[in-house]
């Protein structure tokens, strides 16, 4: 990398979505929002205010979830990092995916990875969260066009769906 | 090797005595933003984050005291046990950021930045919290008001870094409350924490975001102690909390910034510190 030739550059392993990934030649202030997108061809992730207030970028690190761009990827080397990639069987939506699909919660569609990262979280903590606990949870997560209530609409479509016999 | 990878805090003080103009990286939620959207570029890292030993609490019974790792995120502080024993810092950590910032900062990374909006500064400095504060050949324990010493500035020397912090566990009332634009996602425009010392009859007010470091507004509350018995529970008159209110503004020094005036922050200020007091005596 000439832009950052000012520096040494780092080379690590990141876990991510199970697999064990080398990363060479990295300079040392990359993001992990950076690596997974411009190094591993993970481009779930989205990148937009690069400060974490967007939750584009939302990813799990060890069972939490956090801002990818706010992750200083060499730091990483020793947490599971789970993307929207991992999310759904063999190229099927998972049903957060096909909720938000459904209920028109998608639009433009740029927020939405993280904001299907960080329901995902939410329900494998909280089956059954109620509207506060829902906003609550997704506060970090900022969408420009639906205005929240087809996204709230797809969360507890899931959360009824799951706790109805799975089938969502 | 600019990421340095500390195996336990002695392999850590170690690399930090070891390694000239080193980075010590918390959560990142500060240090990651200035690299992404300021230039910052770091020479060499050393993120803290990984040894287990700096992301757990405990408590001291016996001494009446809780002691809080320096990895330990602000997600942890929310809910549990830990913000039964202090609910003043509890309230602080809900209103950090968002979910994903709370649980990526640490208490480590407030003291390390040390803005005067670090959401809990407040509430270290109203329970005169011990910093413990860590150096190969050394080790100090540092009280808030000797740490913090200007805007994002603190009293570490070279080689030394936070390892954690002690905090009393009070008897009494305790609560944080801050204005900003909005609910969420939110850095303080003013912000305020008081604890009610019902065994020694004191409150203890610190504010923030109202001048260079966090205030304890040390006149207000000497002179509240001389109006009300605070012993025990007490009520306070409208006119009082009011007087309080106008008392602890007059101690801050606020300035004008993109975020807000220097009168509203003493106004803002002012109506939260009666709010507080209000709400410690009901």
């Amino acid at each position: 990398m000439t832009r950052h030739s000012d520096s040494a550059n780092e080379s690590y392993r990141l876990n991510v979505n199970g697999s064990d990934r080398e990363v060479t030649d990295a300079w040392v202030g990359e993001s992990l929002l950076y690596v997974l997108r411009e190094r591993l061809g993970l481009p779930g992730a989205k990148g937009a205010c690069e400060q974490g207030e967007c939750g584009s970028c939302t990813v799990i690190m060890d069972d939490r979830a956090v801002c990818s761009c706010l992750v200083l990827a060499a730091s990483a080397t020793e947490s599971r990092i789970l993307t929207v990639e991992s999310l759904g069987d063999d190229g099927r939506l998972s049903d957060v995916q096909q909720a938000f699909l459904d209920a028109g919660g998608v639009q433009c569609g740029f927020c939405t990875p993280g904001f299907i990262v960080a329901v995902h979280h939410l329900l494998d903590r909280n089956p059954q969260p109620d509207d506060e606990e829902i906003k609550e949870a997704l506060s970090g997560n900022i969408c420009r066009c639906t205005g929240y209530g087809r996204i709230l609409e797809a969360v507890k479509v899931v959360a009824r769906g799951r706790t109805h016999g799975g089938a969502a | 090797m600019p990421v340095l990878r500390p195996r336990s805090v002695d392999h850590l003080l170690e690399l930090l005595a070891d390694t000239p103009d080193v980075s010590v990286l918390a959560g990142g939620t500060d240090m990651m933003v200035e690299i992404n959207l300021h230039g910052r570029r770091p020479g060499t890292v050393l993120p803290i984050g990984s040894l287990e030993e700096l992301r757990e609490w405990e408590h001291q019974r016996r001494a009446g005291t809780v002691t809080i790792g320096a990895a330990v995120p602000y997600a942890d502080m929310e809910t549990g046990e830990l913000a039964e024993l202090v609910p003043a810092l509890a309230q602080a950590a809900r209103t950090v950021g968002s979910p994903q910032i709370r649980a990526a900062g640490t208490i480590g990374g407030n003291l390390g930045t040390c803005s005067p909006a670090g959401d809990i500064l407040p509430v270290l400095s109203a329970l005169d919290a011990v910093i413990h504060v860590l150096h190969r050949d050394h080790s100090r324990d540092v009280h808030f008001s000797d740490f913090m010493t200007g805007v994002k500035r603190n009293s570490l020397r070279p080689g030394e870094f936070v390892h954690s912090v002690t905090v009393p566990v009070t008897r009494g009332w305790q609560g944080y409350a801050k204005v900003g634009t909005r609910n969420a996602m939110v850095i303080s425009t003013a912000s305020a924490c008081l604890v009610h010392d019902a065994v020694e009859g004191h409150v203890a007010l610190a504010l923030g975001a109202v001048a260079p470091t966090i205030v304890r507004a040390s006149r207000a509350e000497a002179w509240l102690s001389k109006q009300i018995d605070l012993r025990g529970s007490f009520s306070v008159s409208v006119e009082t909390a009011q007087e309080f209110g106008r008392r602890a503004a007059s101690e801050t020094s606020p300035i004008s910034d993109h975020r807000s005036t220097a009168d509203y922050r003493r106004h803002a200020v002012s109506v939260l510190a009666r709010r507080l007091l209000e709400r410690s005596a009901a």
